[in-house]
C-alpha cells in the first residue's frame, strides 16, 4: 500500500496502534476538506505496530487533546515536501471538553452548559480529575 | 475577593489566624458585635440543614449584620430552573457574601466562578464541607492545646464520611500525628485518601476494634454508621454494635480523650456519655458558630 507523501500538512506518527479512529475524531479531522489518511498497523522497528495520519493542510493539531490520548505520539509539520518541525507531546495540565464526567452526583450532569474540566493531579498514574467534584475520569 | 470551597484552599497559618479570631471572639464577643453592621449574608440553601443554615445565620446575627436567603430549593429560583451562575450573579447585587449548601458536587465552586462576592461552601453533597472541617480545628484546639503531637481516633463508616476525609487531609499538614482508623471491612477509608496519609509519610493503622485502640487515643472522632450503606441487613445488624460508644468503651480511655461527632447522632454514642467531660460535640457546635464568624470577617476583610 502506497500513501502519496504530503506537500504542506501534518503527520502524526508513532501513534499507539488501535488508537488512530479516537484520534481522527477527538481532533475534529472529519471536518476537513483535503485528504487525510489514517493508517493502521504500520509496522514498526520501536513499537512493533503503530498507526499514522497524514494531513494534507497547514492544520491546527490540538496537542493538549492529543497529550492526552497518545503522549507517545509525535507531530511532524510539512512543508514542500519536508519536516520542518517535529513536535513531542506531554500530558496536559488541563483538558477543556474533552472528556466528560461520568459522576452523577457532579454538578455538570444537571447544567450541563457548563465546560468539562479535568486538571491533571497525578502525572504519573495520569489521572484527571474533575474540575468541580475531583471524580477521577477513567479511560 | 476570595471564596472559600475547600479547606486544603486555606494554608495552615491561614487556618492559625482564623483560628485565633475565634479564640478572641470566644473570649471578646462584644468586641465584634458591630462588625459586619450593614453587611449582609445570603443563605442559599438548595437542600434542606438546619444546623448548618443556623450557624451561619447566628454567626451573621452576632457580628451585626444581616441574613437572608432561602432553606431549600422548591422556594428558590433554581424550581423555575434558574442556573447556578445566574443565581451566583444575581445574589451578589443583593448581598455581600454567600453560604452555599447544595446536593451537587461542585455547585459552590460554580458559584464561587461567577459571584462578585465571596463565597462560603455551606456543602457539596458528599464532597466538601470546609466549615465543618474548621469547627472540628477549632475544637480540637480548643480541647488539646494543640494541632501537632496527637493520636486521632476515626470510628464507624470512614467510606463515604466526607467529614473525615477532609478532617483527615486537613491534619495531614501537622507534625506527628498519627491516625488510628476503626470501622468495619466494608466502610475502611478509601484508598485515595490513604495514598495522601502515605504521600506524606503519616502513620496510621487500621483495625476494626476499637476497644483495643481506645487506651492509645487522644482524640476520638466519631461517625454514623448507616444502614442503606450495607448489602444486607444482617451485616448491619451483626456490626452496628461494635461501632455504639457506651460509658463502660472509656474505662481504657485516656482521662483527656476529646470525643468528637459532626451531629447529628443517630445512636453510636449513647446518651449517658454527655455527661462525661470528655464528650465534646455539643461544644463542638458551640464552636462551629465562633469558626464561621471569624470566617465571615476574613472573607469580607473585616479587621
Ligand atoms: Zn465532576
Amino acid at each position: 500500500m502506497k500513501i502519496d507523501s504530503i506537500k504542506n500538512g501534518i503527520v502524526i506518527d508513532h501513534i499507539t496502534a488501535g488508537k488512530a479512529m479516537k484520534i481522527y475524531n477527538l481532533l475534529g479531522l472529519d471536518e476537513l476538506n483535503c485528504s487525510v489518511a489514517l493508517i493502521k498497523n504500520v509496522s514498526s522497528s520501536k513499537m512493533g505496530k503503530k498507526d499514522i495520519i497524514k494531513i494534507d493542510t497547514d492544520f491546527h493539531v490540538d496537542l493538549d487533546i492529543l497529550g492526552y490520548v497518545d503522549p507517545g505520539a509525535t507531530v511532524n509539520i510539512i512543508q514542500n515536501e519536508e519536516m520542518v518541525a517535529k513536535k513531542k507531546l506531554e500530558l496536559p495540565e488541563k483538558l477543556t471538553n474533552v472528556i466528560k464526567c461520568k459522576n452523577p452526583r457532579c454538578i455538570t450532569s444537571t447544567e450541563q452548559e457548563l465546560p468539562q474540566i479535568f486538571k491533571l493531579t497525578d502525572k504519573e498514574k495520569k489521572v484527571y480529575r474533575c474540575m468541580y467534584c475531583e471524580t477521577a475520569a477513567k479511560e | 475577593m476570595r471564596s472559600l470551597i475547600d479547606i486544603l484552599e486555606l494554608d495552615v497559618t491561614e487556618i492559625k489566624e482564623l483560628i485565633d479570631k475565634a479564640n478572641d471572639i470566644i473570649a471578646n464577643p462584644v468586641k465584634y458585635s458591630e462588625k459586619c453592621r450593614g453587611k449582609k449574608l445570603a443563605t442559599l440553601f438548595f437542600e434542606p440543614s438546619t444546623r448548618t443554615r443556623l450557624s451561619f445565620e447566628a454567626a451573621m446575627y452576632e457580628l451585626g449584620g444581616n441574613v437572608l436567603g432561602f432553606s431549600e430549593a422548591q422556594s428558590s429560583s433554581a424550581a423555575k430552573g434558574e442556573s447556578i451562575a445566574d443565581t451566583a450573579k444575581t445574589t451578589s447585587c443583593y448581598a455581600d457574601i454567600i453560604a452555599m449548601r447544595h446536593p451537587k458536587e461542585g455547585a459552590p465552586l460554580v458559584a464561587a466562578m461567577n459571584a462578585s462576592i465571596p463565597v462560603i461552601n455551606a456543602g457539596d453533597g458528599g464532597h466538601n464541607h470546609p466549615t465543618q472541617t474548621l469547627t472540628d480545628l477549632l475544637t480540637i484546639q480548643r480541647e488539646k492545646g494543640r494541632l501537632n503531637n496527637l493520636t486521632v481516633g476515626f470510628c464507624g463508616d470512614l467510606k463515604f464520611g466526607r467529614t473525615v476525609h477532609s478532617l483527615i487531609n486537613a491534619l495531614s499538614r501537622y507534625e506527628n500525628i498519627k491516625f488510628v482508623l476503626v470501622s468495619p471491612e466494608e466502610l475502611k477509608l478509601p484508598s485515595y485518601v490513604k495514598e495522601t496519609l502515605k504521600k506524606n509519610n503519616l502513620e496510621y493503622v487500621q483495625t476494626t476494634d476499637l476497644d483495643s485502640v481506645m487506651p492509645e487515643l487522644d482524640i476520638l472522632y466519631m461517625t454514623r454508621v448507616q444502614r442503606e450503606r450495607f448489602f444486607n441487613e444482617e451485616d448491619y445488624l451483626r456490626l452496628k454494635d461494635s461501632y455504639i460508644l457506651r460509658p463502660e468503651r472509656l474505662n481504657t480511655a485516656k482521662a483527656d480523650l476529646a470525643i468528637m461527632h459532626p451531629l447529628p447522632r443517630v445512636n453510636e454514642i449513647s446518651v449517658e456519655i454527655d455527661s462525661d467531660p470528655r464528650a465534646c460535640y455539643f461544644k463542638q457546635v458551640l464552636n462551629g458558630k465562633y469558626i464561621r464568624m471569624a470566617l465571615i470577617l476574613k472573607l469580607l476583610e473585616v479587621e
